[in-house]
């Protein structure tokens, strides 16, 4: 067991390092970034003088050495339009994020587990066959004009949800949240439904193949043999069963959610870190797109450990190597 | 040939499709939109990028229906006069030009790595594979955001971005396929008689893998259009010159608040519905190909 | 209560495909009484499972049950609900399947899953029925089953698992139990142990047992009366003794020729039955066994022929049957 997660803390650390040097070559190769800082009225010395005392004048293994240091200190660098620690900027908009992904999160499992274990265990039924096109459209949806259809609908035809902006926040440990108060409430149902959907549609397929697929073997049958009622065929025997390989998906998801939610967030103006990452890549305010990869890679990173874990505790056949 | 064609009629497949009403329906919108972008530029009433045939006159006009619809911009018009429904036939056409071309270069480069990783092994397929994995546990979304931030919008930059989150899916298959093959008494049979088995491995994995590789690029080419009208719609996708659907809804989208909508929901519609047919294509090749569904 | 523990007439079980109806199994009549076992035999694909999945009414969509009866205890199974037919299965008739690999939950331990057949089949106490399930796993003879309580199945050989799966068909004490190629998926040296294992059983608790195999040498040891299936259809039923040394269906007799024998005269090569099972999609006109019949005559091409007695106790579908003529088969009664 300890070795095991001494493996894998230390393949973690490996992935991290390898998603650094993509993250930092990437980055050097395209751009001057200097440029963006410098008024556009400065001289070439001015330039020159910007370009030493950012670094940039230094061979590109000896920039990386500087940005490994620092990054191990947890010095991301300071963003160039905000003039702060581009670190920083990501933690105070984490929670927006977070709380938006969270809902979302709740939203679909919420809708999409009686729907797809309804849907697998009754393949033929009206309903299911309702379900199944729904969820069809649902993962052909594009999630921003979702957003849009939703905007004009509610914010502006009706007017009773507001179109943008997290509204009051509560607090929780320190952490302002918006779901704490009535107002926050209603500035997120929205964008928190958007990015819900194609995640909510995506796990009802999932689910309801699963159980199929579960509801095919024989150990089922086997059951069915032993007089086990419908109900506790479908719930105590067949459910666990299909949840196994969906968890894998489901911490996928999570990080498509932490994904796509800079889309969201950029259409709902709710000031999370999805939405700093696109003005900043609008802005061409390299230190923040950096931090903000290398923090959602140590997410993901993490996200894939948690879900290897709770994989080991749902089936007993998976053994920690 | 005639008789070929006779016999398709009497196969299961296609005895099965016409009783799918999903799936003809995905196929009719399927083939609606390659007519349309084939023939779609004669048949449209101006050209929506040619400056001078847009006219500020004709700015704002609501669709057909509408209380001062114009019959000749039966979608309305957005705010530079240009009709909504000619800059949708020719969105389709880049929409539809950026996902056949990523899936195709996705789909020829993944095989070729799925092939030599699963025939040669070793460091060779313990590199791919561990690069598959990676990147596989990474939004591809997030993936292509990223090259694209990096590199610029432009339309061959976006289809060597998504091509480079695309290819890992058919890598994984083909090589899986090979490994199965690769065990098989045949080829140890081809060894002993001092045969490479290269190419009778290549004879037999690709008819193995061709209905896989079909069902994964019907669904991919949905996805892969869904991925560009996203990064088109936040800033990174395609140039302002060659608007796709989906910077058009975002177009549209700078509009809404004036009470244009139709400018951003048609285009935003018509990529449901480009999708929609191609996942509803794609879902019934996947239950029909798929044999141990039978 | 008089008559047969079980009585099957004409049961049709028909699977409705795109190329066409199979036909698995089509028309079979067989009784059992109580404390009996009934060996059915035949290839594989002539329908022996599907007439043991029938019988617990366990058929699921394209197949159907077109037609017949299955009497059990008198009462018409086919004719009970889904609710009544629960309480039936595991309770007077359970089931062994074929593969136990497959057949026990992987996510639930060995003691629940005997737990689940005695919380639905019988009024026992939590305490009770963890005795109970010692009981069970001590007589399938399961090593130290305390420790074994918790454990999952695939922490189990095959055999060990098989034992599970016969300790769950036992628990609630069934009137009848099929068991369907319970041996087949095991090493040869434990198919043995498992097979005694539940001739000991089944004798101890007076269950009457239906044994489905393809193998005939399985069934000459153990059961009472045999069976023979022919693509969907019964050809032969004899008393097992009678059936082994005087088989009157050319198939049975093809079949009985293909088991090696350690005694007798040293014959230099197995013989075998020639030709292939008939596609059931595409049966023959008359006979289903006539393209592979040595004895087939014009007759046997044309019309199908039925099942009758032939001796007391003896019954087979065939219009030539192989040393059946009347006088005979009355001298060596």
């Amino acid at each position: 067991m300890l070795t095991y997660l001494l493996k894998r803390v230390f393949q973690m650390f490996v992935v991290l390092f390898m998603v650094s040097v993509i993250v930092f070559c990437v980055m050097s190769f395209t751009g001057d970034p200097v440029l963006m800082i410098v008024p556009p009225t400065a001289t070439d010395a001015q330039i020159a003088e910007a370009r030493v005392a950012l670094g940039l004048d230094r061979p590109l293994w000896d920039q990386y050495a500087v940005f490994l240091r620092n990054l191990l200190h947890g010095n991301l660098g300071v963003s160039y339009m905000f003039k702060r620690p581009a670190l920083t900027l990501i933690v105070e908009r984490m929670p927006a994020t977070l709380e938006l992904v969270f809902l979302s999160i709740v939203i679909s499992l919420a809708i999409a587990l009686p729907c797809g274990v309804f849907a697998g265990a009754r393949p033929n039924n009206a309903l299911s066959r309702a379900i199944m096109g729904g969820s069809l459209l649902g993962i052909s949806l594009p999630s921003f004009w979702v957003g849009i259809l939703l905007i004009f609908y509610f914010a502006v035809e009706k007017g009773f949800l507001p179109s943008s902006g997290r509204g009051t926040t509560g607090t929780l440990f320190g952490i302002p949240f918006a779901f704490l108060t009535w107002d926050g409430f209603k500035h997120i149902i929205l964008p928190a439904f958007t990015l819900a959907l194609g995640t909510l549609a995506m796990l009802i397929r999932l689910i309801r193949a699963q159980i199929m697929e579960v509801m095919r073997q024989d150990f089922i049958r086997f059951a069915r043999a032993k007089g086990v009622t419908w109900r506790s065929l479908l719930f105590s025997h067949a459910l666990k069963n299909a949840l196994v390989p969906v968890v894998t998906v489901f911490g996928l998801q999570v990080g498509s959610l932490i994904a796509f939610a800079t889309v969201t967030e950029t259409i709902f103006a709710w000031p999370g870190m999805g939405k700093l990452l696109v003005d900043s890549i609008n802005t061409s305010d390299r230190p923040v797109i950096v931090a903000y990869l290398m923090i959602v890679a140590a997410m993901f990173v993490a996200i894939n450990f948690i879900v290897d874990i709770v994989y080991t505790m749902i089936d007993p056949r998976v053994d920690l190597r | 040939m005639d008789e070929k064609r006779k016999t398709f009629y009497r196969t299961e497949f296609f005895h099965n499709f016409v009783r799918n009403p999903g799936a003809v329906i995905g196929l009719a919108i399927v083939l609606f939109f390659l007519i349309t972008v084939i023939i779609g530029p004669m048949i449209t009433p101006q050209n929506p990028y040619d400056i001078a045939s847009l006219d500020l006159m004709d700015a704002y006009k609501p669709p057909v229906w509408m209380d001062g619809g114009d019959r000749s911009f039966v979608l309305g018009t957005d705010d530079q006069g240009r009709d909504i429904l000619s800059a949708i036939v020719y969105g389709s056409r880049i929409s539809l030009f950026i996902g056949i071309a990523v899936v195709v270069l996705s789909c020829a480069i993944g095989t070729f790595l799925g092939l030599v990783a699963g025939y040669f092994g070793g460091r060779l397929d313990g590199f791919l594979m561990r690069v598959v994995d990676i990147q596989l546990s990474f939004p591809a979304m997030l993936v292509a955001l990223f090259i694209m931030a990096a590199f610029g919008r432009g339309l061959g930059k976006l289809i060597i971005a998504l091509t480079l989150v695309g290819w890992v899916l058919y890598a994984r298959t083909v090589r899986g396929s090979v490994l199965v093959e690769r065990n098989r008494e045949y080829v140890d049979a081809a060894r002993l008689i001092g045969l490479s088995p290269f190419p009778i491995i290549l004879r037999h994995v690709l008819p193995n893998i061709l209905t896989p590789l079909i069902v994964i690029a019907t669904i991919h080419v949905g996805t892969v259009i869904l991925t560009e009208a996203t990064l088109s719609y936040l800033g990174v996708g395609v140039p302002v010159t060659q608007p796709s659907l989906g910077l058009l809804v975002k177009n549209g989208y700078d509009v809404l608040f004036s009470g244009l909508w139709w400018s951003s929901v048609f285009p935003g519609m018509f990529i449901m519905l480009l999708v929609f047919g191609i996942n509803l294509l794609g879902d019934f090749l996947r239950d029909e190909l798929n044999p141990r569904l039978k | 209560m008089s008559g047969p523990l079980l009585e099957v007439r004409n049961l049709r079980t028909w699977f409705e495909l795109f190329r066409g109806t199979v036909k698995a199994v089509d028309g079979i009549d067989f009784t059992l009484d109580t404390g009996e076992i009934l060996g059915i035999v035949g290839e594989s694909g002539g329908g022996k499972s599907v007439t043991g999945f029938s019988i617990l009414g366990l058929i699921d969509p394209p197949g159907r049950i077109a037609g017949g009866e299955v009497l059990f205890r008198g009462e018409d199974l086919l004719k009970k609900s889904e609710d009544e037919m629960r309480r039936i299965r595991g309770r007077e008739i359970s089931m062994v399947f074929q593969d136990p690999m497959t057949s026990l939950n992987p996510l639930q331990t060995i003691g629940r899953q005997i737990d689940e057949m005695l919380v639905l089949h019988t009024p026992l106490s939590p305490a009770g029925r963890r005795a109970r399930t010692l009981e069970l796993l001590d007589d399938v003879g399961i090593p130290t089953p305390e420790d074994r309580l918790d454990c999952y199945p695939h922490q189990f050989s095959g055999g060990m698992r098989q034992r599970v799966v016969i300790a769950i068909a036992l628990a609630a004490t069934p009137r009848l139990i099929i068991a369907d190629e319970p041996t087949t998926a095991l090493d040869v040296t434990v198919q043995a142990q498992i097979l005694a294992l539940m001739e000991r059983l089944v004798k101890r608790s007076g269950s009457a047992l239906i044994l489905i195999t393809h193998d005939l040498a399985v069934v000459s040891e153990m059961t009472h009366r045999v069976a023979v299936m022919y693509c969907g259809k019964m050809v032969e039923e004899a008393p097992t003794r009678e059936l082994i040394a005087r088989p009157h269906h050319p198939y049975t007799k093809g079949l009985l020729g293909s088991i090696p024998r350690m005694a007798g005269p040293r014959v230099r090569r197995l013989p075998q039955i020639s030709g292939m099972v008939p596609s059931l999609f595409d049966l023959p006109k008359g006979c289903s066994f006539a393209p592979r019949c040595s004895f087939a005559a014009g007759r046997c091409f044309e019309e199908i022929p039925e099942m009758r007695v032939v001796a007391p106790g003896r019954k087979v579908a065939c219009h030539s049957p192989v040393g059946a003529e009347e006088g005979e088969t009355k001298r060596a009664r």
